[in-house]
């Protein structure tokens, strides 16, 4: 605490001003003085660049663990892992083919705590992966994308997108088998649109596919071109785009009112002792504004009535969830390390090359038709999700987990369907093979048009569409195809991931795969 | 220039754009157009004008006990050489797939990655590749044979020498 400065000798002030110097420059910092009542609480979430993103006042609903289970706040606290891990990494990688894999090398086994680092780079990227995926999962549960969320459902798709490209342009930087196979695999992916062109005879004159290609890789093979354009996607643009769309993503969140709450939500609260019924400190300034806002904000026409000062209330909650990923992920970097295989050989493929784990589940289509499991599937189910705010307009249950006509119980029965569905299709065409094998003379388009992912595809749309009439809703029909989507998500990634061994064989375990 | 007629402006008319702000605007859209154009142009930047690969001709001299049918893949290549009665001839090893490596066996070739298989002629007999693996153009010279992997020719084709 400071006192006031003795009046009498210039050089005892000196000292006394030299003593206090830590507390002066602590009141500079805080602007309005340590957060102690409503109002400088306040004052110390809009008085702060940072804090600001946030309201000063929020919603118990909001910190109700189950409103968010914290899943959005995980993938943050786990993107800033990475981006710190990340950043010590740069100092040592190289971007060089041979270079690349030496640096990396050192970097596990050389540098002081440079295997650690590495560790929790990898191990917070995949933490951050099934963050966003299960946050999207609970946004889309509980109808968060409904009026005025949309937008904020697609900038998340944007999120998702650019996560999903971070992790695949990181996969190529070691430059090991794992890493060129993969990358090869992929970017064979992007040219795949070929596959119908040239079963239609026009890639001469039309070719995306090979566009596609070249732009990824710079070259007509996977090297140094490829490696200096993953390098850049991913340590200068990627993480920009992110950081770009989660400033959008997070100032939504404030202007659409924060988490999305049942209407009733203010009922099923239990009343609070320290809330404060009506306006008291709580500052003018906000609401005043909200006042002369043009347009539907939320703020307007309503009290702070259920809301509690953001600090402490909702920062010490956010801490809390940052110290668990951080946890989790130190845990994951003790007990596992990251893989690191061979120098990277052009001319033996890795077998089974495999990209990362999030993407088993495409390779397993791509199986069948590269065109369709890399391109055509993968932009239905984009399209699909962006399209979900648009064609469910409508209000009931909004902010309640699996609201809508249906249910939970639709969620289970979709859930079941969605299953055996994936396992039926998967275990026939394991165990009888796929239209090549029965009719080798088949034209390619046919195998294109119909395999195991279109027809996975055509069975889910149909079921929901019933859905739709059975229930009358457009709500119910997403429930339903979400479900199975996810179902189906699951099934082909542990597929694609455990039961795929040498050649893509199925083995019953990875114990199975003959040694060579 | 002054107008000879000058008709009186009623008050309905919009106002005259003043000299001033046309200028401004006029600046200001120039601007954008040639911002817009080089933005265009640079949009070409990603794509390579010479696309930096290693040379796709090579030569390789074929060992005296290959045997009929037999492939000889010269190292760092992925391609097979192969002589019998007609003639020497080379098969692509790249999986018309996405790509993996495939290995010659005894009767074709078989990919590692999503379990192609291949007839001995190249052509598809299982598995997701959407083409035959293509055979690629040889001439002899000398004791060698000159393999051009960019060079595509129709399946069967065998060069004698
Ligand atoms: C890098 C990826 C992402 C990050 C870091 C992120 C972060 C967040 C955070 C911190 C919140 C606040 C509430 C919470 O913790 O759940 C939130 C809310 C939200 N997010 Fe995300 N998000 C990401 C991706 C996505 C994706 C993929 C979607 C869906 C396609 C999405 C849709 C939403 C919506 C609709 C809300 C508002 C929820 C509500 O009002 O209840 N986000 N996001
Ligand atoms: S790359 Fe050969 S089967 Fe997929």
């Amino acid at each position: 605490m400071s006192t006031t400065a003795p009046e009498n000798s210039p050089l005892r002030r000196f000292l006394h001003n030299l003593l206090q110097s830590p507390w002066h420059v602590r009141d500079a910092a805080l602007r309005s003085g340590l957060p102690t009542t409503d109002r400088t609480r306040s004052n110390f979430v809009f008085g702060n660049v940072f804090l600001h993103l946030h309201s000063v006042r929020t919603h118990r609903w909001s910190l109700r663990w189950s409103t968010t289970w914290g899943l959005g706040l995980a993938a943050t606290a786990a993107f800033l892992i990475a981006l710190v891990s990340g950043v010590l990494l740069m100092f040592y990688y190289k971007p060089y083919p041979e270079a690349a894999y030496d640096s990396i090398k050192d970097i596990h086994f050389v540098v002081p705590t440079g295997r650690f680092i590495r560790n929790i780079h990898r191990w917070s990227a995949n933490v951050m992966v099934v963050a966003v995926l299960l946050h999207m999962a609970r946004a889309f549960y509980t109808a968060a994308y409904r009026k005025p969320r949309e937008f904020n459902w697609l900038i998340g798709m944007g999120l998702l997108v650019v996560t999903l490209g971070l992790s695949f342009t990181g996969y190529l930087l070691p430059w090991d088998q794992l890493a060129y196979w993969a990358i090869t695999i992929g970017a064979n992916i992007a040219q795949s649109p070929r596959e119908v062109t040239d079963a239609v005879g026009i890639t001469e004159t039309f070719d995306p596919g090979g566009l596609q290609r070249e732009l990824l890789l710079g070259s007509d093979i996977v090297g140094e071109e490829a490696l200096i354009r993953f390098y850049v996607l991913h340590v200068m643009l990627l993480p920009l785009a992110l950081v770009s769309l989660l400033a959008v993503h997070f100032w939504r969140i404030r202007k659409d009112g924060g988490m999305t709450r049942p209407s009733d939500a203010d009922q099923r609260l239990a009343p609070k002792a320290d809330v404060y019924p009506v306006f008291t400190e709580a500052p003018q300034k906000t609401y005043q504004l909200a006042a002369i806002v043009k347009g539907a904000s939320p703020a307007v026409g309503r009290g702070p009535e259920n809301t509690v000062p953001s600090m402490p209330h909702l920062f010490y909650a956010e801490l809390g969830v940052l110290m668990l990923t951080v946890l989790v992920c130190l845990a994951l970097s003790m007990i596992s390390d990251a893989p690191l295989k061979e120098l990277a050989n052009p001319s033996v493929p890795e077998n089974p090359a495999k990209a990362p784990w999030y993407f088993l589940g495409l390779q397993e289509l791509v199986a069948y038709s590269a065109f369709m499991g890399g391109v055509g599937i993968p932009m239905i189910v984009v399209i699909g999700l962006g399209l979900i705010p648009f064609l469910d307009r409508e209000e009931a249950e909004t902010g309640a987990w699996f609201g809508g006509p249906g249910g939970l119980r639709l969620v289970a029965r979709s859930a079941v369907f969605g299953l055996a569905s994936v396992l039926g299709i998967e275990a026939f065409a394991i165990r009888f093979g796929w239209l090549r094998e029965w009719f080798p003379e088949i034209p390619q388009l046919v195998i294109t048009a119909v395999n195991p992912g279109t027809l996975l595809a055509a069975i889910y749309a149909a079921y929901s569409l019933w859905i739709v009439r059975r229930y009358g809703s457009a709500r119910a029909g997403a429930l339903a195809l979400f479900t199975c989507f996810l179902c189906g998500f699951v099934v082909l990634t542990v597929i694609g991931t455990h039961f795929r061994g040498p050649n893509w064989t199925f083995y019953w375990s990875p114990a199975d795969w003959p040694r060579h | 220039m002054t107008p000879t007629t000058a008709t009186p402006r009623s008050r309905l008319d919009p106002e005259p754009v003043a000299r001033r702000d046309f200028l401004g605007i006029a600046s200001l859209a120039s601007f954008l157009a040639a911002m817009l154009f080089a933005g265009l142009g640079v949009l070409r930047l990603p794509k390579a004008a010479v696309l930096a690969s290693p040379a796709k001709k090579f030569s390789v001299a074929l060992p005296d006990s290959l045997a009929a049918g037999e492939a000889f893949v010269p190292p760092g290549r992925s391609v097979a050489v192969f002589r019998d009665q007609e003639g020497v001839y080379a098969v692509s090893l790249i999986c018309t797939h996405l790509g993996c490596i495939v290995k010659p066996g005894q009767s074709g070739f078989e990919c590692p990655c999503h379990g192609s298989q291949f007839a001995a002629d190249g052509s598809v007999l299982r598995g997701p590749a959407p083409k035959a693996l293509p055979w690629l153009a040889v001439s002899v010279r000398g004791g060698e044979c000159v393999v051009d992997e960019s060079a595509i020719i129709p399946a069967g084709t065998k060069v004698s020498g």
